[in-house]
């Protein structure tokens, strides 16, 4: 591995901070963030030879942004490998994209990370990371993204390790803040730890620290007062502070502040961090009813994967933000397991008073759509219960609910990230708003996403795009240093 | 924590275990998991055997401490495995006996070596004990063969009956209800145990230090198992030469009996130590006090005994051979009795939980 100093010895021999109090000097590279882009970013740039200072804001138990929340990636490859079912070649990953992001998206970009993401497994490798290989025979089946073993965490552990071994400095609880824009160069900005505050003026700057999620003004302020009834699902150090100064600043935003990718998640959840167990995944089991016990959308409609997406943007324009999904003792046999209990009652009255739903209106809503209920049109086709003449419709699933005792999963949107980024270039480089790049500002992860994809999503893309444009960053911005 | 809040912490993180599942690359533990969703008492007798303990999982964990979920499922399992121990001593009032384990081996240990030590006092003349002796027969001129035989086999005997109803206990509580043992499924969990597939963290190792992965405590670990063999297998050959070809003890250093012995105690003494140096270094938050002293407790005895023998292998031949040879021999009666009633019971546990574990995916294939 050509990038590995341990075999390249030339590329630590030319490191300029040996000499260097660490708590005094300015770094080559400044790395802001902990996640996946940061770590790419910070290993990139020092293996290239620079002395690299990483911030990352959170305590080291909860480092690593989302990515603590992540476990696959999506990548092309072109050949089959043990670690995904089948090929996955560029012009599909491509066509992916602009689909899911309705062809919004930045195509130099797109091409971009889909050619650096055919890099990644071995890259990971290569850094300590593990996959799980396909053999291990207890993955979900997917051709188009990749398992880190353990998950994310797993992964972060072996690229902190990595970056700490290679001499990347890392600092916990610091947070970066008050960048300050000159003459189209960022001229300096300042870390936080605990009551001390120092300011930097580093050679380049790598922006990995995320979108603004966890900020409840800044979701507020673009959501009004359904903001209040939003889940977090992810790091509750996604606050947006360094995003935010810098698009006050004359910065390049891409992508839209007043929208978010929301799960349906169960609402008893932790207003942050509750992560991938909260999702509420069985809708076409049951029901879902709003704080009026009234149905509202098709729950049998949709099982792709997408789902969890659209019943979250769902729920945004219910009353109060919350939904019910109503199941009885049947349909709870079929349910995953879910990270709270159900709320159990033996009659739908009870359940509906649990809810502090009117008992009457959940009992009409329910024995509407019980009468209203069609076996299967085919008989090879189990799933093809559906209603008649409801409004709306349940299509697929539409099993009656009728055996006691009944149960309920309370649903809020959980908001995962926001399509808030900030423009940049091929090589990560912050733009202006002209369109200029930044010479020593660089950004990636999913601060800079929204370039990408800045409506929709499909599962791994988060992490590639961390990696993909993490190294790109680390690489230019030793580059730059080094001009 | 009683066994109630015990079993009830292992539920509560295996719950969210199985509504997450990034882990199932590491064990069989959460696959295992997910296909017990109800977690009865039965289900986490089994997942907490079923874990070796190798640590990985809180390593990965999105939700370990400091998260506000707290979980910590190696030391949940480790305590609710500590439960199942107790639950499956037989006879049941001797379960106190495991529970406090550094106590009983010290006093187990002690007593039988003091014990042997004032019964050959007494019972051996002095010019006979703190002599020289060379030959065959030697040894039995300190202590009798039948004498020899009796503190070995009825000590063992109780115990092997002691660890048969756990077991069988334990199997009537854990085995699910239709259960077809084939020569397919046993070799898989031969294979298991004998590889220990379920420490290996997936592939690259397990966390049995610190945020690193290694291979150690799985190389220790049958390093021991190795040893332990090796002894028994002198033992056996030993009898073979006394009963069928007549040769008495001791016997030549290049005889089979004393190899197999002399690389079975160096193998045990080198394993235990590196265990214990793992245990000792090695970070605390996965595992719970009882478990780790239990660990200690064994790990000292088996200590004991590989060094004891190894001793008595090089000073065979001067006057500190008859005090060697029952020191030793109280260390080795000491581990007879605690067989049903230290950590050593994990074996019998574990080999039924992979056992139950290649049922159950031959069954799903």
């Amino acid at each position: 591995m050509s990038h590995d100093p341990a075999q390249n010895p030339s590329a630590l021999a030319v490191g300029r901070f040996d000499d260097l109090n660490p708590s005094t000097h300015q770094p080559d590279v400044l790395v802001i963030g902990g996640g996946t882009a940061a770590l790419c970013a910070a290993i990139s740039a020092r293996t290239a030879g620079v002395s690299v200072l990483l911030l990352e804001c959170a305590p080291k138990g909860l480092r690593g942004g989302n990515t603590r929340h992540s476990r696959n990636v999506r990548v092309m490859h072109e050949s089959t490998t043990p670690l995904s079912a089948g090929v996955y070649p560029e012009q599909e990953f491509c066509s992916d994209l602009s689909r899911a992001s309705g062809g919004t998206a930045d195509a130099a970009l797109r091409r971009v990370l889909v050619r650096r993401s055919a890099e990644t497994a071995d890259w990971l490798t290569n850094m300590g990371a593990h996959l799980q290989p396909v053999s291990s025979g207890v993955l979900p089946m997917s051709r188009k993204t990749l398992f880190l073993l353990g998950g994310g965490k797993a992964m972060l552990n072996a690229l902190y390790a990595r970056a700490e071994r290679l001499g990347v400095e890392i600092r916990y609880e610091a947070e970066a803040r008050d960048p300050l824009i000159r003459q189209g160069r960022l001229e300096q900005i300042s870390v936080r730890q605990g009551a001390d505050m120092q300011t930097l003026r580093p050679g380049a700057t790598v922006l990995c620290c995320g979108g603004a999620q966890a900020n409840r003004d800044w979701l507020r302020a673009h959501w009004g007062e359904a903001a209040d009834g939003f889940v977090n699902r992810g790091t509750p150090f996604a606050t947006g502070e360094v995003l935010q100064s810098l698009l006050r600043q004359g910065v390049q935003s891409v992508g839209d502040p007043k929208t978010a990718y929301l799960v349906a998640v169960d609402a008893r959840s932790p207003a942050d961090d509750g992560g991938i167990v909260t999702r509420i995944r069985c809708m076409p089991a049951g029901i879902v009813v709003d704080a009026h016990g009234q149905r509202f959308h098709d729950e049998g409609g949709d099982s792709a994967s997408t789902r969890y997406a659209l019943w979250g943007q769902r729920l945004v324009g219910r009353p109060g933000q919350i939904a019910y999904l109503i199941l009885d003792a049947r349909a709870m046999r079929t349910a995953p397991p879910a990270l709270y209990a159900p709320i159990v009652a033996a009659s739908i009255a009870e359940l509906a008073t649990e809810l502090e739903i009117a008992p009457a209106s959940l009992e009409v809503t329910l024995a509407r759509y019980n009468a209203a209920v069609q076996p299967p049109i085919e008989n090879d086709d189990p799933d093809g219960w559906h209603t008649r003449d409801l409004d709306p419709p349940k299509s697929r699933h539409a099993r009656p609910l009728t055996e006691p005792p009944f149960a309920a999963y309370p649903m809020r949107p959980g908001i995962t990230f926001t399509y808030q980024g900030l423009g940049v270039d091929e090589q990560a480089r912050v733009r202006l708003c002209d369109g200029t790049a930044m010479e020593n500002l660089f950004a990636a992860g999913m601060i800079m996403a929204p370039n990408i994809i800045p409506r929709g999503y499909v599962s791994g893309l988060a992490m590639s795009i961390g990696v993909a444009f993490g190294r790109i960053a680390g690489e230019e911005a030793a580059r730059y240093v080094q001009r | 924590m009683s066994s109630d809040e015990n079993l009830a912490e292992a539920r509560r993180v295996l719950g969210i275990c199985n509504a997450c599942g990034y882990c199932n690359g590491f064990c069989d533990v959460f696959e295992s998991a997910k296909h017990r969703p109800a977690l009865r008492e039965g289900d986490l007798a089994h997942l907490s055997n079923l874990c070796h303990a190798c640590r990985n999982c809180l390593y990965a964990c999105q939700y370990a401490p400091p998260h506000g979920f707290g979980v910590n499922v190696p030391r949940a399992l480790a305590s609710a495995r500590h439960q199942s121990y107790l639950d499956h001593v037989w006879p049941r009032a001797l379960s106190g006996l495991l529970d406090r384990s550094a106590l009983s081996a010290l006093l187990v240990g002690l007593g039988a070596v003091v014990f042997l030590v004032i019964w050959a006092l007494v019972a051996v003349p002095g010019e006979v004990l703190f002599a020289s002796h060379e030959g065959e027969g030697a040894f039995y001129r300190i202590v009798p063969w039948g004498w020899m035989v009796l503190i070995g086999l009825l000590p063992l005997g109780w115990s092997l009956l002691a660890l048969g109803v756990g077991l069988r206990r334990y199997w009537r509580l854990t085995a699910p209800q239709s259960v077809r043992v084939t020569p397919r499924v046993l070799w898989a969990a031969l294979r298991d145990i004998l590889v220990l597939r379920n420490l290996r963290g997936g592939g690259p190792g397990c966390n049995d230090l610190d945020d690193r992965l290694s291979q150690r405590r799985r190389w220790l670990h049958q390093t021991m198992l190795l040893g332990v063999a090796l002894s028994f297998a002198a033992t056996l050959v030993a009898t073979v030469y006394h009963h069928v070809l007549e040769w008495e003890a001791p016997y030549p250093l290049l005889s089979a009996p004393v190899l197999l012995g002399t690389v079975g105690g160096v193998a045990m003494s080198i394993a235990a130590l590196g265990l214990i140096w793992l245990k000792w270094r090695g970070d605390q938050t996965p595992t719970t006090a009882r478990a780790r002293q239990a660990g200690y407790a064994i790990l000292v005895l088996l200590f004991l005994v590989a060094v004891t023998g190894l001793a008595l292998l090089i000073w065979r031949a001067t006057a500190a051979m008859g005090l060697l040879l029952v020191v030793h021999l109280g260390s080795v009666l000491a581990l007879f009795l605690l067989l049903p009633y230290s950590k050593l019971v994990h074996a019998g546990y574990r080999a039924i939980a992979l056992l139950i574990e290649a049922i159950e995916r031959e069954g799903r294939r």
